[in-house]
């Protein structure tokens, strides 16, 4: 592993980010639009909720927000910066380099973390303000919950990248798509009960159905669901390691079939 | 000393299609070699496996007497190159840009690097100016400066003076051949430039089909072909099936 490889991926986000304004705006533009969206309906709900009814909307609710749109950053933030260099048309400089695959993969891990958490704390500072929100009302329940939103975000950010090796920029809709349809199903805002039973069934292969679920657990009845964390933490672990795997099967794939100058061409 | 890149029996095979066809060459220090040929033929899909892009179907590809796909980092790091679709990030600057290659190639003393291929590519003054707002023969400078970021020892440049102006075009040459026979190190170059092939490589490989046709230097290629001009070489070089192009008019 050599570090210069790995700061080289962060520079080349970090002056992209500094150069463009759109992409600096779109870390914060998104989730503060969100966030006022969600917080007027929350609103809304707590005045027309019945005086013995006592949820804790504001954590419920815009708490559930916040976190979601850390696992959705992160996943972004994965996702764009590969998609960069196909627009860019940077690939072939990108894979004809030294840079080793696992470099790769952990510079993107770190990119996302840092994008993540500023978008994370941006969000949390402006709901703290904003709903008088107070994270830590989670407790220790907030490390597992974090830890395994951050390894589904990159899970889900490296099948899409496997996916467009292997299918080509055309694909390119999957980054935003996938995490939409996961949604859901992850019963971010609402029990997952709520769903038809089918999508309850398939919910159950979700992690961050588990990890919203246990969150509602802790902030509606004071109770930490060991089981939740443990489902959540098993299925991340998986979908992590079929995502790193998937991604690093695509690119040999990619190798052997000449596809990685299909996304420098293309 | 072995040569600087051995490639033999090199094959490319998709689902029966086979785009390049038991090449086999070699490229030693110091020397400029030339990859020709019509469009499909297969140069671009021998410098996409040299880049180690596209793993071969056959054959082995030595570079420094090692081979690639084995020690494919620590080849790279000693080897570059430039080519026509290779663009560099739009959004970043052209030192932010040299700046991410000279980290990723592993380049000690970056910024004086950097400065001096600044100097030397005519790039000066554009160094805080977006790439992407940077004329066609700019972005080539810069395509080719990021290509000489690592001093490497094997250049391979497919088509890099492509859509540049003769005046421009015959600078950049100049340049790129004084830089490589300053550290013995060695060059493939495509193109469809004849001239250009003329003026700046010692030895030619024809390749059509996916096979080498012919191959020699310029005056045992003239001498085979009995034609003083490339560009008649080139057609009859490359016309026909391989047998039969392999034979001299």
């Amino acid at each position: 592993m050599n570090h210069r490889h790995i700061a080289a991926m962060l520079l080349r986000n970090l002056y992209l980010l500094r150069r463009s304004q759109y992409r600096a705006f779109s870390l914060f533009y998104w989730a503060t639009v969100e966030l006022f969206l969600w917080g007027f309906v929350t609103l809304w709900l707590k005045d027309i909720a019945t005086p013995d009814a006592r949820v804790n909307l504001v954590v419920t609710v815009i708490g559930a927000l916040v976190f979601w749109d850390l696992f959705f950053r992160v996943q972004q933030s994965v996702t764009l910066a590969f998609l960069e260099d196909i627009w860019s048309r940077n690939m072939l400089n990108i894979f004809a380099s030294p840079l080793k695959a696992r470099e790769l993969v952990l510079g993107y891990i770190l990119l996302s973390l840092l994008f993540g958490f500023i978008s994370f704390g941006f969000v949390a500072v402006l709901a703290a303000l904003l709903y008088a929100l107070k994270i830590w009302t989670l407790g220790f329940y907030i490390l597992p919950f974090a830890v395994n939103l951050l390894f589904f975000g990159w899970a889900l950010g490296f099948i899409i990248l496997g996916i467009t090796i292997r299918y080509g920029p055309s694909v390119e809709i999957l980054a935003w798509s996938l995490p939409v349809l996961v949604q859901p199903m992850s019963a971010v805002f609402y029990p997952v009960s709520i769903l038809p039973e089918p999508l309850q069934k398939v919910a159950q292969f979700i992690p961050t159905m588990h990890l919203f679920e246990g969150m509602r657990a802790v902030v509606l009845e004071g109770r930490f669901d060991v089981s939740h964390v443990v489902w959540a933490s098993l299925l991340t672990a998986g979908y992590f390691a079929l995502g790193i795997g998937f991604f690093y099967w695509m690119l040999s794939l990619a190798r052997q079939r000449g596809l990685l100058s299909r996304l420098v061409t293309d | 000393m072995p040569p600087i890149l051995k490639v033999t029996n090199l094959t490319k095979a998709y689902k029966g299609l086979t785009v390049v066809d038991h090449i086999s060459f070699q490229v030693d220090e110091g020397e400029v070699v030339a990859l020709l040929g019509p469009n499909g033929a297969g140069k671009t899909t021998t410098i996409h496996m040299l880049l180690s892009l596209i793993k071969p179907s056959e054959g082995s590809i030595q570079v420094f007497g090692q081979e690639l796909f084995a020690h494919r980092e620590e080849i790279l790091a000693r080897m570059n190159f430039a080519a026509s679709y290779g663009n560099l990030p739009y959004n970043l600057s052209v030192f932010e840009n040299l700046n991410v290659f000279a980290l990723l190639y592993g380049v000690s003393n970056r910024r004086a690097k950097i400065e001096a291929l600044l100097e030397e590519f005519s790039l000066t003054r554009f160094r805080r100016q977006r790439t992407g707002a940077l004329s066609t023969g700019e972005q080539t400078r810069l395509g080719l400066a990021k290509a000489f970021i690592n001093q490497p020892k094997l250049l391979l440049l497919d088509e890099p003076t492509a859509s540049l102006d003769p005046t421009i075009a015959r600078d950049l040459r100049a340049l790129v051949c004084q830089k490589m026979k300053a550290v013995q190190g060695a060059i493939l170059w495509t193109s469809h430039n004849m001239r250009e092939i003329e003026r700046v490589c010692d030895r030619i490989i024809f390749l059509r089909q996916g096979r080498i046709v012919a191959e020699g230097t310029l005056e045992a290629l003239r001498q085979q072909f009995e034609k003083q001009d490339l560009e008649e070489i080139f057609l009859v070089a490359t016309a026909g099936p391989p047998e039969e192009a392999a034979r001299p008019a």
